[in-house]
């Protein structure tokens, strides 16, 4: 019972430094509300993969196609490109939907691939998605390839512009800050999501997928159809995060969505911790803020010590990535949070 | 486990709270020093600082940084204040996401005006920070037309954009080989994809065959498929939109395969390191700069740029250093560094630069940029015209028409263009 | 006719190249099933040592031949110290580790070597200095020069080499025993670990060789140009059949003259105005309108590793299939 209280303290403490962190961050500058809001969008995206990675056991290295075929419906459905202007609660479904048929389209025929020929195949499916994106302004121009696409629609919600500020009740709240609570709203619905999955049927049954195909298909379950479930849930989620980030930066270009994007969401799944959701949202939290605190510590130290920059955060971030990616899976293949069964199985896998 | 977590996401949280602190501190410090009537102006400059173009994004810097200790030695007076102008530069990494996180920043800094960004794919994104902001900002190097046309008030630039770049090389080409089939080829990037395009539009327009695009990554080194369709397609002249990183090879390998047509490129490829790249295939290339050569900007801004900073400006510092004096300049007439005040100004303002004489139209763009035509001779870029307004000049007319200029007390922040500049405008 | 000859000596040579690099796939895929994802980053390494090397010398008044070599052979041992580093620490611990753990560990040790290189070389493409005298032949109406004959001649005389380490030596043997069964290659005294490392070291010069044939062909390199290049040297060895020699040569020269044809002949053939079903506005006046262009000529490969992996995952000279695919 006292237990219990004390988990609820807990989370009422969370959800008050999450509700009030946007304002103690724009006391800062309103530029760190962005780098939170980019980090929630990771946050997004990391639980999307987790779905397929962390609880089907499916390595899915081409996962920000999906976050970019998101970004793209939202922009193609809410600028003038095409002179299209539909409102957020039509196109973030639309966008979820389109991405969840390119998760199915990518799941269909790679069903009876497993493991590391899965992860080529998806990484390489990535790569044609950002091709074509990239090469669809001929003949018929529909994303103007590298161009990109300008003037994106801010969220609107009833009469609230996102991209404005508004004071309530002499509060002033900035756009990104309207921003943040959207996409803390958004993941808080996709956290749910996630929870009452892992303790479904459905979650169960991507349980023993990922454990042992064939003996899942013995007992009864239908792995192909679980399988693309999977893919397209994933999927669905990374459509959601990109049309947000296609709201919010206002301007949208195949360059986003590079197989390094890819690989820095699956660096935070891997070092979070695999089908952990707490440990997924460390992993994106803590990936997503280190380029920033790269650049307020290792930046200004190395000109104090050496006088000029030696070495670039930007490559001390991609170091820390890899580094991550080795050192986890030698000494903490759970992750930093593993989950309770991860933990069990690859303890006693190695112990065998 | 659960309070290891919070402790770590808090510790995240809390080093960056104090990073941003110790970044506030040097400037509210500069703001309290000097004595009573004095107004502190902050400018903010954005480029990469780091990444792959990371020295263009420190020459730019540097251009913007000498206007700046040029304004403040000349003690300028706004609204009967002593001002001093502080430069605040930021890393954009070319990377857009970063791009509008920095805007964020500077605006959150109250800076009075940005010179930057370096790239469009990070100058687009941010312009509407900058738009709500309502702080002026005026490019250096981004050549996107997409930058301007979004009706942004604040935006400026003062480097040719790529639909005049284009049109001036094509029309170079056009004249001076007469080709009767072009192929065109780019590498799927903004640039290189954007440049093109206009290329195929002038040529198309003087009724010369285009092959149809063809197209490799900016990453390419492979050329020879699509140079053998090119060369099987016949064509005697070839534009290449892209960087000189791959039209290097695809330099080289055309002439490897006995193509004998004439290769043109645009700025992204007119570069010395061409000769490294494709050898004595170089030989004879034509290409263009966006603006007047470095060599042929402003004697006394190349001089104090080398004296400065002891290197030779790359490509578009005399850009951003016209850039800032023009930030400068306005607030100097509007007499105030108010960005409401000094935007009306800036957008009538008739400024001789280190880059020649620099006014908007309407959309913010330069009126009349001049772009170079090169050649490659003897492993050496060498200009042989400069095109304006749709007229061709030599380079030598262009040079000698050109010289007693600097003589004049153009770039200096000095009282009497000011003066004359207005009237200038008037007269229109 | 001559153009089509052309674009097979082009599609020839780029497949030698891939041919090369898939090589070093298939060896170490060959023996312990492992998609050694950082493969390309040797090969990068590779070709910037030589780079370092050849530069130095180049003032010099070395032949041009004997400078390449000497950039060869320093390259060489670099790289296989690299590979065995790799081995060691990032691969070994895992052997016993669920499959997804060792590729996971492969994309972080690429990601490390990539930016490891940078701050050594710098993000520039550096452009390797051009001291050997090319000489070009006609052949057919089609234009062939030394270096690219070179490559495909040396890419064979590896490729028999390595057939040979396999099929004729006693490390051979240990490595084929190793590749059917670890545990019963043990126990009939075969030190497995060490014929891992043997595998690795020797994966690793070939892919050195690789580096400095690319670089020289080429006349750049860059620390970015080993991810491409392997990911389409893997999509050649699994075409050919992962874990068989041959099958890389096959694949790699089949890759190759399919991205060369695909780039040369798809625009026109995907051209709807030839069929006359193109809108008439981009058709008029000999106009255009094409599906797809050689824009889509790095889709190629991956549609042929999709393709191969779901219809022929043994590939097409393999003969294992089972549960690896």
């Amino acid at each position: 019972m006292k237990n219990q209280r004390r988990v609820w303290f807990g989370v009422a403490l969370i959800a008050l430094t999450l509700l009030l962190l946007p304002f103690a961050l724009s006391q800062a500058g309103t530029a760190w509300v962005r780098i939170a809001n980019f980090a929630l969008l990771y946050v997004l995206l990391a639980l999307g993969l987790n779905i397929v990675v962390g609880f089907a056991g499916l390595l899915d290295l081409g996962y920000i196609a999906f976050y970019a075929v998101g970004a793209y419906v939202y922009a193609l459905l809410a600028s003038p490109h095409f002179g299209l202007h539909l409102p957020i609660w039509a196109i973030l479904p639309i966008g979820a939907a389109v991405a969840a048929l390119f998760g199915v389209m990518l799941g269909a025929p790679t069903l009876k691939l497993r493991g590391d020929y899965l992860a080529i195949v998806t990484l390489g499916f990535g790569e044609i998605v950002r091709i074509f994106l990239n090469n669809l302004s001929q003949p018929v121009n529909i994303t103007r390839g590298p161009q990109g696409i300008a003037g994106i629609d801010p969220v609107r919600i009833g009469g609230i512009d996102f991209s404005r500020s508004d004071s309530v009740l002499g509060v002033v709240v900035s756009g990104p800050m309207k921003y943040y609570y959207l996409l803390l709203g958004l993941m808080l619905v996709i956290v749910l999501v996630n929870v009452r999955l892992q303790d479904s049927r459905i979650g169960r049954a991507w349980e023993a997928i990922r454990e042992d195909e064939v003996a899942a298909r013995a007992m009864g379950i239908d792995t192909t159809g679980m399988k693309l479930l999977a893919f397209a849930m994933g999927a669905s989620f990374g459509g959601v995060a990109g049309g947000m980030f296609s709201a919010i930066q206002g301007f949208i270009s195949p360059e986003s969505f590079v197989l390094v994007e890819s690989v820095m969401v699956v660096s935070m799944v891997v070092l979070g911790g695999m089908g952990n959701i707490a440990g997924v949202i460390l992993g994106a939290v803590l990936l997503a803020f280190v380029p920033e605190v790269l650049r307020w510590t290792v930046e200004p130290a190395q000109r104090a010590l050496f006088g000029k920059m030696l070495v670039e955060p930007e490559v001390i971030r991609m170091l820390i990535f890899g580094l991550a990616l080795v050192l986890v899976m030698l000494y903490r293949p759970a992750g930093l949070l593993p989950s309770a069964v991860r933990k069990r199985e690859l303890t006693q896998e190695r112990t065998s | 486990m659960k309070s290891s977590k919070l402790a770590l996401t808090l510790l995240a949280i809390s080093v960056g709270l104090i990073g941003c602190g110790e970044d506030k501190k040097p400037e509210t410090k500069k703001a309290e020093a000097p004595p009573p009537p004095s107004i502190e102006i902050k400018i903010g400059h954005v480029g990469p600082l780091t990444g792959g173009i990371a020295h263009l994004g420190k020459d730019n810097e540097n251009g913007a940084r000498l206007a700046i200790e040029e304004a403040n030695a000349a003690k300028i007076k706004i609204d009967g204040k002593d001002a001093k102008f502080v430069l605040v530069a930021e890393d954009d990494q070319a990377d857009p996401k970063v791009g509008t996180t920095v805007a964020q920043k500077l605006v959150d800094a109250k800076v009075a005006g940005v010179v930057g960004h370096l790239n469009s794919g990070t100058s687009i994104p941010a312009s509407d920070i900058y738009n709500k902001g309502n702080i002026p900002v005026i490019s250096g190097s981004a050549t996107n037309p997409k930058l301007t046309e979004q009706g942004f008030k604040v935006q400026f630039r003062v480097v040719a954009r790529d639909d005049q770049q284009g049109p001036a090389v094509a029309n170079y080409l056009a004249t001076a080989s007469k080709p009767k089939v072009v192929a065109i080829i780019d590498d799927a990037t903004a640039y290189g994809e954007g440049l093109a395009n206009e290329v195929e539009k002038t040529l198309k327009a003087a009724k010369i065959t285009v092959l149809p695009r063809e197209k490799g990554t900016d990453k390419t080194t492979d050329w020879k498929a699509v140079l053998t369709k090119v060369k099987g397609k016949k064509a005697d002249a070839v534009f290449y939109g892209g960087m000189d990183a791959t039209g290097g090879p695809l330099l080289k390998q055309g002439r490897e395969l006995g193509l004998k047509a004439v290769f043109s490129f645009g700025d992204g490829a007119c570069t010395d390191e061409m000769t490294k790249l494709a050898g004595a295939a170089a030989d004879g290339l034509l290409c263009s700069q966006a603006g007047i050569p470095p060599q042929a900007a402003d004697k006394k801004f190349l001089d104090a740029y080398k004296k400065k900073f002891n290197v030779d400006p790359i490509i578009y510092a005399p850009f951003t250093y016209d850039a800032a004096n023009l930030l400068i300049e306005a607030m100097k007439k509007a007499n105030s560094a108010d960005p409401v005040k000094y935007l009306p100004e800036l957008a009538k303002i008739d400024y001789k630069g280190a880059t020649g004489k620099i006014a908007f139209d309407e959309k913010g763009d330069r009126k009349d940029a001049e772009i170079t035509m090169f050649t490659m001779k003897d492993g050496k870029l060498t200009p042989i015209a400069i095109i304006k307004g749709g007229q061709t000049v030599s380079y030598e007319d262009f040079v000698k028409a050109s010289a007693p200029a600097p003589a004049a007390p153009a770039v200096a922040p000095a009282a009497e263009p000011a003066k004359d500049a207005p009237k200038a405008e008037a007269k229109k | 006719m001559d153009i089509f000859v052309q674009q097979l000596v082009n599609g020839l040579t780029l497949g030698a190249v891939y041919a090369i690099v898939a090589l070093g796939y298939t060896m170490v895929y060959g023996i312990i099933q492992l998609i050694n994802f950082a493969h390309g980053e040797v090969v990068m390494i590779g070709a910037m040592v030589a780079f370092t090397v050849i530069n130095a010398l180049a003032a010099g008044s070395m032949p041009p031949l004997v400078v390449v070599l000497i950039g060869t052979a320093c390259a060489i041992p670099v790289c296989m110290l690299v590979g065995y580093a790799m081995e060691r620490m990032a691969y070994r611990p895992l052997r016993s580790a669920p499959r997804l753990a060792p590729l996971i560990t492969a994309i972080g040790v690429s990601i490390i070597l990539q930016h490891l290189a940078m701050l050594v070389w710098s993000r520039n493409v550096m452009a390797f200095p051009q001291i050997i005298p090319l000489t070009t032949y006609g052949f057919a109406g089609a234009t062939i020069t030394s270096v690219q004959l070179t490559i495909v001649g040396l890419c064979f005389a590896m490729m028999a080499g390595l057939a040979a380490l396999v099929y004729r030596t006693r490390l051979g043997t240990a490595m084929r025993a190793t590749a059917q069964n670890p545990q019963v290659a043990r126990l009939m005294g075969v030190d497995v670990n060490r014929v891992i490392a043997a595998t690795f070291i020797i994966g690793a010069g070939l892919g050195a060789v690789a580096g400095v044939m690319i670089g020289t062909y080429y006349g750049v390199a860059q620390y970015t140009m080993g991810s491409v290049l392997g990911l389409k040297a893997f999509a050649a060895a699994v075409l050919g059949g992962i874990g068989n020699i041959p099958g890389a040569m096959v694949g790699g020269l089949l890759l190759g003259v399919v991205e060369a044809l695909g780039a040369g002949y798809i625009g026109d053939l995907t051209d709807l105005c030839r069929y006359g079903l193109g809108p008439e506005e981009s058709c008029a006046d000999g106009g255009h309108f094409i599906l797809f262009g050689s824009n889509y000529q790095d889709v190629f490969a991956f549609v042929v590793l999709i393709l191969v992996l779901v219809f022929r995952p043994s590939g097409l000279l393999g003969e294992r299939v089972g549960d690896r695919a």
